[in-house]
């Protein structure tokens, strides 16, 4: 198995690395990782069993196990990337497998907030500059590229494109406070406002 | 921008603050949590030495390991024995009531939390898992989240996110006899697709709506998220508080009504503003299954499966997988289709009455041969219930196996599961490739009636054909 870079950590301004394609509309999660693989009780194993099936069923020709992308971390995808499931565990195999940030035509919005929560951008563009970049990393995949989260641009050794984020998540990523629990536990005193007002905490009494 | 939604309306009651960025801190009124999303959120507590800010809120039971035939301790299984004694120690450690095998209460977790009177009107629900789309039914907000997420709430008893735009989905008329709240759900999410979702929460109303009964419209909501749509949410109306009034959990005495007079000033105002609309006629409407490998890819029964070339270009490819991974051609009929495994059951699919539907086509008939069938109860309570009124014995005597309550083939992490290339008509949620267990298996969603037709024909059969023989279809 290849080495594992560190995992993400802090802010995250720009991704750098080698692409790799996987192409498809509506890959679920089930696809990228099979149910099976859940029954654990942490997420460690799960990098080398990303997408288990479809590999299986390729017979060692999946993108993902061809020995030219073994040190890919930018992702790309189609459309509606990571539907079906909320588990977790679909980024965390990715990102354990290598993957640090991706870029589609969309994602389900489950495994998009995943991803935010581990530290992995999910970048969008549109359905043509999706094909463009897939076609230009399908044809070097030694091309090292740059994801640029602060100008949200895709660098290329030749072009640029740009690509979209949402605002929230761009900047969660940037001040590094994409990894939520301690601001979300520093509000503690408006957090005791709300549950002395919510009427179903309170015996329906206020 | 939408307002005087319900969505709206208790989004704004449970803001806690403005995060940076524009996501909001939202307070968590009920946790749910589960043996396989929440061991490495108490693992990332504990590593911070972070305790549950709201045990009292939090809610566990276990589902989707659970062995539906020897459910004796220590499982057969060890990991899913493992799964099980983490979330026991996870939940003693740090007081959280957990649901357990055996206690009466224990099933999937979105069958429970509504029987027991856990999910009420008004409420915000979070649970590491997607369907949690179901508790909408009561007029809450409620929605899946990933393990990152389960510790944020276990921590804070909040989570950071973003509004939601909201679409009302408007259902007109009657649904048509044989034709159940799956089809009517299996027709939205294949006409709008399964992509239309993203970004918004469903209101699901209109007259076709309000008639149904609490069980339809969790059917309802659960599968919002087979439309992308994160949350799906029904106006609480008298069917609501009637269901909710029996219920363990929920307020009792003078409590009762104040929470009565509370929970009718939630629903959606009549001029409320939505950001987007949509409207159906459940007259339209025949038994609806899906062919494919998306829950998008439905065809009623009576239609043929389409042509690529007449499908729009973006759907072309994934029409042309599934057809190849399905073993089946544009053209074909569904109706007649041999099947191998009935499976009924399931956080969509497995409440009293969807069992009772079955049953209604079961009766007297007798399961075809070779194939195989069984009934997993959505929960300990409704396994009870059930037989209380002999329908154990109905699945019995036609040859189904009657089994011990949880997840089960819907995503096939215990021994339930297809083999093979199989095919199956199950009344589950997602038909995805290898979704039941075997990487080549094949999944047909349906209705429950849908299912039991398709068991005692041993083929994909038109239920209407069974409830009413001498009409014409
Ligand atoms: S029944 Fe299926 S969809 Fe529902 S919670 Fe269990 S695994 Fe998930």
């Amino acid at each position: 198995m290849k080495k594992i870079n560190l995992f993400p950590e802090g802010s995250i301004s720009k991704v750098i690395g080698k692409a790799i394609v996987l192409k498809g509309d509506d890959i679920d999660t089930d696809r990228i990782i099979p149910a099976r693989f859940l029954k654990c009780i942490d997420f460690e194993s799960l990098g080398s069993q990303v997408f288990a099936d479809d590999r299986k069923e390729l017979n060692g020709n999946h993108v993902f196990d061809k020995k030219i992308h073994e040190e890919a971390s930018i992702l790309s995808v189609n459309s509606n990337f990571g539907c079906g499931s909320s588990r977790e565990h679909a980024p965390q195999a990715l990102m354990r497998w290598g993957i640090r940030a991706i870029i589609g035509e969309s994602f389900a919005e489950i495994f998009y907030s995943n991803c935010l929560a581990i530290g992995i951008p999910c970048v969008t563009t549109t359905k043509q500059q999706v094909e463009d970049i897939q076609g230009i990393i399908t044809k070097n995949s030694k091309e090292f590229w740059e994801l640029d989260l602060r100008n949200k641009k895709l660098l290329g050794s030749k072009n640029s494109w740009n690509v979209e984020i949402e605002k929230s998540t761009q900047e969660m990523l940037l001040n590094g406070n994409w990894d939520a629990t301690s601001e979300l536990m520093s509000n503690d005193l408006e957090i005791q406002k709300i549950t002395s007002s919510l009427p179903y905490i309170n015996n329906f009494s206020n | 921008m939408s307002s005087g939604t319900l969505f709206d309306k208790v989004w704004d009651l449970h803001r806690v603050s403005q995060l940076s960025g524009e996501s909001t801190q939202l307070f968590i009124g009920l946790h749910l949590i589960h043996e396989v999303t929440s061991p490495q959120a108490f693992s990332a507590l504990h590593e911070r030495d972070l305790k549950v800010r709201c045990p009292n809120r939090t809610v566990a039971t276990v589902d989707h390991i659970v062995p539906t035939t020897n459910q004796n301790r220590p499982f057969l299984d060890p990991l899913a024995e493992e799964m099980l004694t983490t979330l026991e120690r996870n939940c003693s450690k740090h007081n959280i009531p957990l649901h357990g095998i055996g206690s009466g209460k224990q099933g999937i977790v979105h069958v429970i939390a509504p029987e027991l009177g856990l999910t009420q009107p008004g409420m915000t629900i979070a649970c590491g898992d997607s369907h949690t789309s179901t508790h909408g039914a009561f007029g809450t907000i409620a929605f899946g989240i990933g393990t990152s997420q389960v510790r944020d709430v276990l921590a804070s008893q909040t989570l950071a996110m973003s509004k939601l735009k909201v679409r009302r989905i408007w259902i007109d008329g009657y649904l048509n006899h044989g034709v159940y709240a799956k089809d009517l759900i299996l027709h939205v999410i294949r006409m709008l697709g399964v992509k239309a979702g993203v970004g918004y929460a469903y209101e699901f109303a209109g007259p076709a709506i309000q008639r149904l009964s609490m069980e339809e419209r969790m059917t309802i909501c659960n599968m919002s998220i087979e439309g992308g749509a994160r949350c799906g949410y029904i106006n609480p109306d008298d069917i609501t508080f009637k269901y909710l009034n029996s219920c363990p959990y929920a307020p009792k005495g003078d409590a009762w009504d104040r929470a009565l007079e509370w929970w009718e000033k939630l629903p959606s105002e009549k001029d409320a503003v939505f950001d987007d609309e949509v409207i159906f006629d459940a007259n339209e409407i025949a038994p609806t299954l899906t062919w494919g490998i998306t829950p998008g890819q439905g065809i009623s029964i009576d239609e043929r499966l389409p042509n690529p070339n007449t499908l729009a270009p973006s759907d072309r490819q994934i029409t042309l997988d599934a057809y190849s991974y399905m073993d089946l051609k544009a053209g074909m009929h569904m109706k007649g289709l041999p099947i191998d495994v009935c499976f009924i059951g399931s956080c969509t699919n497995g409440r009293l009455s969807d069992l009772k539907a079955a049953a209604e086509i079961v009766k007297g008939n007798h399961v075809a041969k070779g194939i195989k069938a069984f009934v997993v109860p959505g929960s300990e309570k409704v396994a009870k219930s059930a037989k209380a009124i002999g329908i154990d014995k109905v699945f019995q005597e036609a040859g189904f196996e009657w089994r011990e309550p949880g997840c089960s083939m819907c995503l096939a992490m215990n021994p339930d599961r297809l083999n093979g290339n199989q095919i199956s008509a199950s009344s589950s949620n997602r038909n995805f490739k290898g979704r039941q267990g075997s990487a080549s298996g094949r999944t047909l969603l349906m209705s429950p009636a849908m299912v039991a037709a398709a068991a005692i024909k041993g083929e994909i059969t038109d239920v209407r054909t069974i409830l009413n023989p001498h009409a014409n279809h």
